[in-house]
């Protein structure tokens, strides 16, 4: 672990797809840090770099260049198997499609990261959990009786229930209606206080960027703005200059 | 819209190739079927036609009847003055006598008899140079007296030169012969079978078949410009009434009927085993069709919004189909060719050698395979069509839209059930109505199989959900969270894992089915010999278990020292009441070695039959109204008849009678009999069993190498063990099925494995190791293969037990072990299934997963 309480480091990250002229510099050097307990929010325009900086900060893609480490360990040049154990300790996942799975209770689908992993869940870390993302009366139902905000706190909690060092949230609220995205962001933002959960999200919503402690700017590959915690009036204005730059 | 269909089946490359295999497998067994059985059936024409080369017409004994082979009934035979009078007519150019035995039984270097399935054939060579003669001199000499040639193939195997010393058995004892030449037989044949071949000049062998101044036939051929009609006609004038004369052609063409029989059975036994391999196949197309179907929803949807009519989408995958079908076929009649070579090397494995002139390859081959394979995917590919016409336009735009239900669905249940208890009906209908004929059972039988099959597909899909929780209980255990999610995901969509299954339920009942009639006959075989053999020691029969022996093997026992009795069993041909049968002939000795229940008559019937007793089993006495003192007219081969009182009325054991209908003494038919032949002769010695008396007999037994001797065990074993050689038979050929049924599971699997694309990706990138991702989907795979299984087997039970219940001599026993077997094997076969796509889900790139739509 860094010194300066960075939980993911990655410096001078590059991914090229393709070769020779119809390549495409995805990220064209991006250096990050992420501090412990803090909510990052990734910001940019559609084909700015910002899914690629996510999928390659949890391990899911490989940089052409640069490094990653997440809890102290390089994560760039490990194999299969070192980087799904990685997952399985330090990482959770909140998808915008939820990606639960039908056939189980939403209790089963909440406990699938611990018994993939073959562990038991602490029952009373295992209820809070429950009770604070507002499940503890639907826990029997599958997926299929469960609304959309239900669901995607289903995958809340899943994605939490392993204490994991970093959870990556994948526009959590882009399949959702206003109302119910809202919700769903304010329990993202309770897990950080109440858990000091660090969590990186990836969005393109200023209303969910209002909500991180910290917001990057990703453009053509590069990060080109910061923005400490702001109001969605701030994002959206950052926004358009990036947009016109 | 052509278009669209056959682009959509080349962008599909892997799906459609393995939704084909499941048919091209029947199909192969057809054509390979057809292949092997024109093949078997030309060599043999070979074999018959050269046989009768040159002869215009040839003169044989008339038997009373048509003889069987290998019944120990031979025709009778012709005097020998019969030739020169032959010779004499102005029609006649060449004329040949000659003898011959189908029991020549060549002795190898160990003294151990060269048997097979096949027949040891021996006969007289008049002349090498004659018209008649079919050998082909290949090295040394035709041969002189003591002199014999045998085929270049048995040679070889048995490393025979020209020149050795070879030991020949055939009526009497062991005799030796010096081999002067090693011959072929005809021009095309390295082999015929395994059969073996022996030629000796005419003197020698009229010796060694107990034939002296006797002739079993006499070849003619034709002076110039007389037809062979004309040669039947002058010889007919000259022939006594105890001959007949037939022409060359058709003297062949009989010769090869009861072989033409035996290779038409042979197509229609091996083509219904093709028609279960493309039954099972039609339901794995199904099955994989619905499943493409089911994930096309939203492409289907899509052009209809674009004004695809729906006769215009069943349309497209009507064509698919037969487009699949047909290169399906194609692939499979070629395999076909390939099968045939294969069948030839498993029939030979099992000691069943077919002789072979290379394959042929017809015309019907190619449009009945072609046919078959075309419109059983066709057929197969109308329910999964006729549900993809009914997705709505809507379906287009909406997420996660499925495949409506069909209308039907409510009814499936009671429908399935209604379908199942029919196939019960048919079945027990065939089984158990009287006097039904062999058609009309059959058909009953097969249809019954067929609905219960059907019936029972649709109706496990209510039952996947108890059943995959009972046998998806071990993988829970095992396989941790990977077998509990794969548990889960074959409960997931019940209809298509019970199709699945179900492919595999047909395989796995069929065996099941035989395995119980194996046992059934098995142990009641046993218990019958067990109950019946009284007070002897010992057996003596032919090396393979069935076939007569010469009567003076028995004889020969006789002498031995420390004999006390032999008591014979002869067997032949023979005729009462206008029905032919295998009536047997017993000697005296017999009555107190065997435990006969009598249900009329004294216990020493045996002993007391004389010249005219006879006695006869339960139920021919009730099909002939016969009773104590009931008068038989026996007709024998050779044209004799005979009258016999009925002294005795016997209850045959439930296993298998060791006697015909009828049976006399053997005195008695060695009197219509010029070589008698025995089935079985029991031996009574001093002293019982003993090492020193099985020594005796083993000594006694050098001289006849075609005959062994066997302690009880040693029979019951070996009569069960030509059982056993049909089993296998029977389990290979079911194999195919079960084969076809574990494409199947490969189908689904790689299906599902697309359509949870996704899911696997979220797995993945939450912690599962690929290991797990392998482990999840073999895990189903088993648990699949465990419910077709599971259901093949009890489904297979039932249906023996049923049909054991029907057959009267056996009784119904379970086949433990062999379930046993059968289960860890359904195992195997769900392990095998889920290497390739198991493989494929775990290499899947997580993120790409993720993004799989």
């Amino acid at each position: 672990m860094s010194t300066n309480g960075a939980v993911v480091t990655a410096s001078d990250l590059r991914r090229v797809y393709g070769e020779d002229e119809t390549a495409v510099h995805a990220l064209r050097g991006v250096s990050l840090e992420i501090p412990r307990g803090d909510l990052t929010a990734v910001m940019g325009p559609s084909g700015s770099g910002k899914s690629t900086l996510m999928h390659i900060l949890a391990g899911l893609d490989q940089p052409t260049a640069g490094d990653v480490s997440i809890a102290g360990t390089n994560i760039t040049r490990l194999g299969d198997s070192d980087l799904t154990k990685l997952r399985r300790e330090h990482i959770g996942f909140v998808f915008q499609f939820f990606n639960l799975l039908p056939m189980l209770t939403a209790e089963e689908n909440v406990l699938l990261p611990l018994s993939i992993a073959g562990e038991k869940p602490d029952p009373a870390f295992f209820e809070t959990l429950l009770e604070n993302v507002g499940l503890a009366d639907r826990r029997t139902h599958r997926p299929s009786e469960l609304s959309g905000g239900q669901q995607q706190r289903v995958a809340i909690a899943r994605a939490l229930v392993s204490r994991p060092t970093v959870v990556f949230a994948d526009e959590p609220t882009g399949n959702l209606d206003s109302t119910t995205g809202g919700e769903i962001l304010e329990l993202l933002r309770r897990s950080v206080e109440e858990y000091g959960q660090t969590t990186v999200m990836v969005t393109h919503e200023p209303r969910a960027a209002a909500i991180a402690d910290r917001v990057l700017f990703l453009a053509d590959g590069r990060i080109v703005k910061e923005l400490p915690r702001s109001t969605q009036h701030d994002i959206l204005a950052a926004l358009e200059t990036i947009a016109t730059t | 819209m052509t278009k669209f269909a056959l682009k959509g089946l080349f962008g599909r490359k892997l799906r459609t190739a393995l939704t084909a295999l499941a048919i091209v497998l029947g199909v192969a067994m057809v054509s390979g079927t057809y292949v092997l059985t024109d093949s078997i059936d030309e060599a043999f024409d070979a074999i018959f036609n050269d046989v009768r080369q040159g002869s215009d017409a040839v003169i044989t004994g008339r038997a009373a009847f048509d003889l069987s082979d290998g019944s120990g009934s031979e025709a009778p035979t012709l005097d020998e003055s019969l030739l020169e009078r032959i010779r004499e007519l102005p029609e006649v150019q060449v004329a040949e006598g000659g003898v011959d035995s189908e029991s020549t039984v060549l002795v190898d270097r160990d003294g151990e008899a060269i048997v097979g399935n096949a027949p040891s054939i021996g006969f007289s060579i008049a002349d090498g140079d004659s018209p008649f003669n079919p050998l082909r001199l290949v090295s040394g000499g035709w041969p002189g007296p003591d002199e014999i040639v045998i085929d270049e193939a048995t040679a070889e195997k048995h490393d025979f030169a020209v020149g050795d010393t070879i030991g020949v058995q055939a009526e009497g004892p062991i005799q030796e012969f010096r081999i002067s030449g090693l011959v072929r037989f005809g021009e095309t044949l390295s082999t015929i079978g395994d059969a073996t071949l022996a030629g000796f000049d005419l003197e020698t062998a009229q010796e060694l078949y107990g034939k002296e101044g006797r002739l079993d036939e006499i070849a003619v051929a034709s002076s110039p410009n007389v037809s062979p009609e004309q040669l039947v006609t002058a010889v007919e004038a000259v022939i006594p009434s105890a001959a007949q004369v037939r022409t060359g052609e058709r003297q062949a063409n009989e010769e090869a009927s009861e072989t033409n029989e035996f290779i038409g059975f042979l197509r229609t036994f091996l083509l219904a085993f093709a028609g279960i391999a493309l039954f099972v196949g039609s339901f794995v197309i199904a099955n994989s069709l619905g499943i493409t179907i089911a994930q096309r929803t939203r492409e289907f949807a899509t052009v209809r919004t674009i004004g695809a009519s729906r006769r215009q989408v069943l349309g497209s995958i009507v064509l698919e189909s037969l487009v699949v079908g047909i290169l399906a076929s194609i692939v499979g009649l070629i395999l076909g060719i390939g099968l045939a070579s294969v069948l030839f090397t498993i029939f030979d494995a099992v000691g069943f050698t077919l002789p072979n002139t290379g394959l042929v390859f017809n015309t019907r081959t190619i449009v009945v395979a072609m046919l078959v394979g075309t419109l059983v995917t066709l057929v197969a590919s109308l329910r999964p069509a006729i549900r993809a016409t009914r997705v709505p336009p809507i379906a287009a735009v909406r997420e996660g839209a499925t495949l409506p239900e069909s209308r039907f669905a409510r009814f499936r249940t009671l429908g399935s059930a209604l379908l199942t208890t029919l196939g019960f009906a048919a079945l027990l209908f065939g089984l158990f109505a009287p006097d039904l004929d062999t058609t009309a059972l059959l058909l009953a039988l097969g249809f019954g199989t067929v609905c219960i099959f059907l019936g029972l597909a649709l109706l496990s899909a209510r039952f996947i959900r108890p059943l995959a929780g009972a046998l998806g209980w071990p993988a829970t255990r095992i396989g941790g969270a990977a077998g509990t999610l794969a548990r889960d995901n074959a409960r997931r969509n019940p209809q298509r894992t019970a199709s699945t299954a179900a492919a595999l339920m047909i395989g796995l009942a069929l065996v099941t089915l035989v395995a119980v009639l194996a046992a059934g006959i098995t142990s009641t075989f046993r218990g019958s010999v067990e109950e019946l053999w009284a007070d002897a020691d010992y057996a003596v029969t032919a090396q393979n278990n069935f076939s007569p022996i010469p009567a003076n093997v028995g004889e020969a026992m006789g002498d031995v020292s420390g004999v006390e009795a032999v008591g014979n069993v002869r067997t032949g041909d023979a005729q009462a009441f206008g029905d032919q049968f295998f009536a047997t002939a017993v000697s005296p000795e017999l009555g107190p070695m065997l435990n006969v229940t009598w249900v009329e008559g004294s216990d020493d019937v045996i002993q007391e039959l004389g010249d005219d007793g006879a006695f006869v089993d339960d139920g021919y006495a009730e099909d002939h109204a016969l009773e104590l003192g009931s008068r038989i007219e026996l007709t024998f081969a050779n044209g004799d008849t005979d009258t016999y009182r009925v002294e005795g009325i016997f209850d045959p054991p439930t296993g298998g009678s060791p006697f015909g209908p009828v049976t006399i003494s053997a005195e008695a038919w060695d009197r219509h009999n010029e070589n008698p032949r025995d089935l079985f002769s029991f031996v009574r010695m001093e002293g019982g069993q003993t090492d020193t008396n099985q020594e005796r007999l083993d000594e006694a037994m050098r001289e006849f190498p075609n005959a062994k001797v066997q302690t009880r065990e040693e029979f019951i074993d070996n009569q069960i063990g030509a059982l056993s050689a049909v089993l296998n038979i029977l389990y290979v050929l079911l194999a195919l099925s079960v084969i076809v049924s574990l494409f199947g599971i490969v189908n689904t699997l790689v299906l599902t494995v697309f359509e949870r694309t996704r899911e696997i990706g979220m797995l993945r990138a939450i912690g599962m190791t690929r290991r797990q991702v392998r482990r999840m989907i073999r895990h189903e795979s088993v648990i699949t293969a465990l419910i077709g299984g599971v259901l093949g087997i009890v489904l297979g039970v039932v249906l023996g037990a049923l049909l054991v219940a029907r057959i009267e001599f056996i009784d119904f026993t379970l086949p433990v072990a062999s379930l046993i077997v059968f289960t860890i094997a359904t195992v195997v076969v769900g392990i095998i299934a889920a290497v390739f796509p198991a493989r494929r889900a775990a290499r899947l790139n997580v993120l790409r997963a993720l993004q799989y739509e």
